[in-house]
């Protein structure tokens, strides 16, 4: 029998998969369809301090192999997460990690003080990367150093593994890895989804109210999965990755890229299964393969970094 | 209680110009679908599309659930070619379906185009408990899918079958004509028909509950992504998939209309 244990900082996960924010909701509304208890880790739906209404319609399109979304970071706010959501997440036997977003550095520090207080929360990640909201977003994440100032100021509010999600809408992702990593993070999640677009050619108007959106699904795994590449490289932090992971073949693609553990996305739209079933098509591989630990494959890509033409910028 | 099954096809009927009739096997399905409820199917094992695709439960018969639809994109495409005894991968039954209690006599049914979907389930839950008047409208009469349905009247754009005009018109005249007890309209369609059809309860002062149908992703509240907006509601939009597919008309502001 494999081992599937992966670690992220302080965390065990049973097995490297995790559900990505805003795509299992709270956990409770997948509840007759999915035990969550199988999944590695569920990452919740992106808290902030005050309830937010999210962005008008229409706010999800299909494109060719992907979904471009405006979703805004509609949630329920954090004090109503801990009354309503928490006691549920408490029940389930795999680890919660707390997805904060945030308008001001202020409102990282305040939300996360909020869930430090409870029990049930065993890391935190931190939203510096939506690209469909006007304030915090974006403008946070594509900046290194703001990258840095928000880690700084959360680090010391927590023991708890502090997770920094990454956009991959800069060139270098190598660097915003290097500043989440200098300035105290436990690890990064790569990557969050890519700024995109659909236009409705009959009326001429952009398909998306927020006129650009966030494109995940299949369409962005070889982007993701060569930020992932990059990231690792440049990071002694686990990488948790993230990109159109629809299979478990998709998942070994990113652990060999360097991911320690992966995130399920959109998958989860069309099958609440599918983190789970992903989960046991890692483990059957590893049976198959002879591998004793799925640890063995972080990282075990078969090329020479110098063949890469990221190379000349890590 | 949401089920996620695998359904065999058991049948594939063509009712109009390409408006198709499909059954599954879902004896769980078939027992508990109520109508206005939905089914999120995936149409093939592969992602392109890559969303399933949400279908009003339009019939029940034994063990076999029934849903229409107009072949029109890849997903509508893919499902029109399953053959017999293939299947078919059905997240259901979903969201809110229509309220039938006592506080009306007469349920007046209410389809435009395809928004007939839902009202075949509908008639057989309030057949011989309520009076039935059903109202269909279309834009030819090769568009109008009367089965399973009561006391039918019809408009279509062109003349081609019954009144010359819009549904709502249709219904607005037969209630200046007929003294009706205790009313509630129950209707789906296009939003413009709703809208109007809203304005119409309100003026009359008569219940009206609409299925809505809007691009959904998981079809069971956690991607977010089919929001309706509220009137006057604690939250500015409720999720048509859970909270909905079926609203009280006077409660939700259509796109690009106020109230």
């Amino acid at each position: 029998m494999p081992n599937t244990e992966v670690t992220i900082g302080s965390l065990k996960l049973k097995n490297p998969v995790l559900t990505a924010s805003g795509t299992f909701g709270y956990g409770d509304e997948v509840k007759e369809l999915v035990d969550g208890s199988k999944l590695g880790g569920i990452i919740t739906k992106s808290l902030s301090l005050k309830p937010r209404d999210g962005n008008a319609p229409n706010r999800i399109v299909e494109t060719s192999g992907g979904m471009l979304n405006s979703i805004g970071l509609a949630n329920i706010g954090v004090r109503a997460f801990i009354e309503q959501k928490l006691p549920y997440l408490r029940e389930l036997d795999t680890v919660i990690i707390a997805n904060i977003a945030a308008s001001t550095l202020d409102e990282y520090c305040e939300v996360l003080s909020l869930l430090e207080h409870e029990n049930g929360i065993d890391g935190y990640e931190i939203n510096v990367s939506c690209p469909n909201v006007k304030e915090g977003g974006l403008n946070f994440g594509t900046n290194c150093d703001m990258i840095a100032e928000i880690t700084r100021r959360l680090r010391p509010l927590t023991t708890k593994p502090l997770i920094i999600k990454l956009t991959p809408n800069v060139t270098h992702i190598a660097d915003f890895a290097r500043s989440a990593e200098l300035a105290g993070a436990d690890a990064i999640s790569c990557v969050n989804t890519f700024v995109g677009m659909a236009i409705d050619i009959r009326t001429k108007k952009p398909k998306l109210s927020t006129v650009t959106g966030g494109l995940s699904g299949p369409a962005i795994k070889p982007l993701a999965l060569a930020k992932v590449y990059e990231a690792s490289q440049a990071v002694n932090i686990p990488v948790i990755g993230i990109g159109g992971i629809m299979t478990w073949e998709d998942a070994i693609e990113f652990l060999l890229a360097g991911a320690t553990a992966i995130q399920v996305g959109t998958a989860n739209f069309i099958d609440p299964t599918a983190g789970v079933k992903i989960a046991d098509g890692i483990k059957s591989y590893c049976e198959k393969s002879n591998i004793a630990s799925v640890t063995e494959l972080i990282g075990a890509l078969d090329a020479k970094r110098d063949n890469s033409i990221l190379s000349s910028w890590l | 209680m949401m089920l996620h099954t695998i359904c065999p096809v058991t049948s594939v009927e063509h009712v109009g110009p390409n408006i198709i009739v499909i059954g599954f096997r879902s004896p769980e399905i078939a027992a508990s679908a109520n109508a206005g409820q939905f089914l999120n199917i995936k149409v093939n094992e592969t992602f392109q599309p890559l969303f399933r695709r949400p279908f009003s439960v339009y019939h029940v018969e034994e063990e076999t659930v029934k849903i229409i639809f107009q072949v029109f994109g890849l997903g509508t495409q893919s499902l029109v070619a399953k053959q017999l005894g293939e299947s078919v991968d059905v997240l259901g039954p979903l969201g809110h379906g229509f309220r039938v209690d006592d506080n009306f006599e007469t349920a007046l049914l209410v389809g435009g185009g395809l928004g007939v979907a839902p009202l075949p389930l509908l008639t057989r839950q309030l057949s011989g408990k309520k009076n039935i008047a059903t109202f269909l409208g279309a834009r030819t009469k090769e568009q109008i899918v009367p089965s399973f349905l009561e006391n039918i009247q019809t408009a279509t754009d062109d003349a081609s079958l019954g009144f010359k005009g819009t549904v709502v018109s249709l219904l607005d005249n037969y209630l200046k004509v007929h003294q009706v007890r205790k009313p509630k309209i129950f209707a789906c369609g296009p939003n413009v028909m709703l809208n109007a059809l809203g304005e119409l309860a309100q003026r009359r002062n008569i219940p009206c509950e609409v299925s809505l149908e809007t691009t959904m992703a998981c079809g069971i509240g956690i991607c977010q992504g089919c929001p309706v907006e509220r009137v006057q509601q604690e939250k500015k939009y409720s999720l048509c998939c859970k909270e909905g597919p079926v609203f009280d008309v006077q409660t939700i502001i259509f796109p690009n209309a106020q109230h």
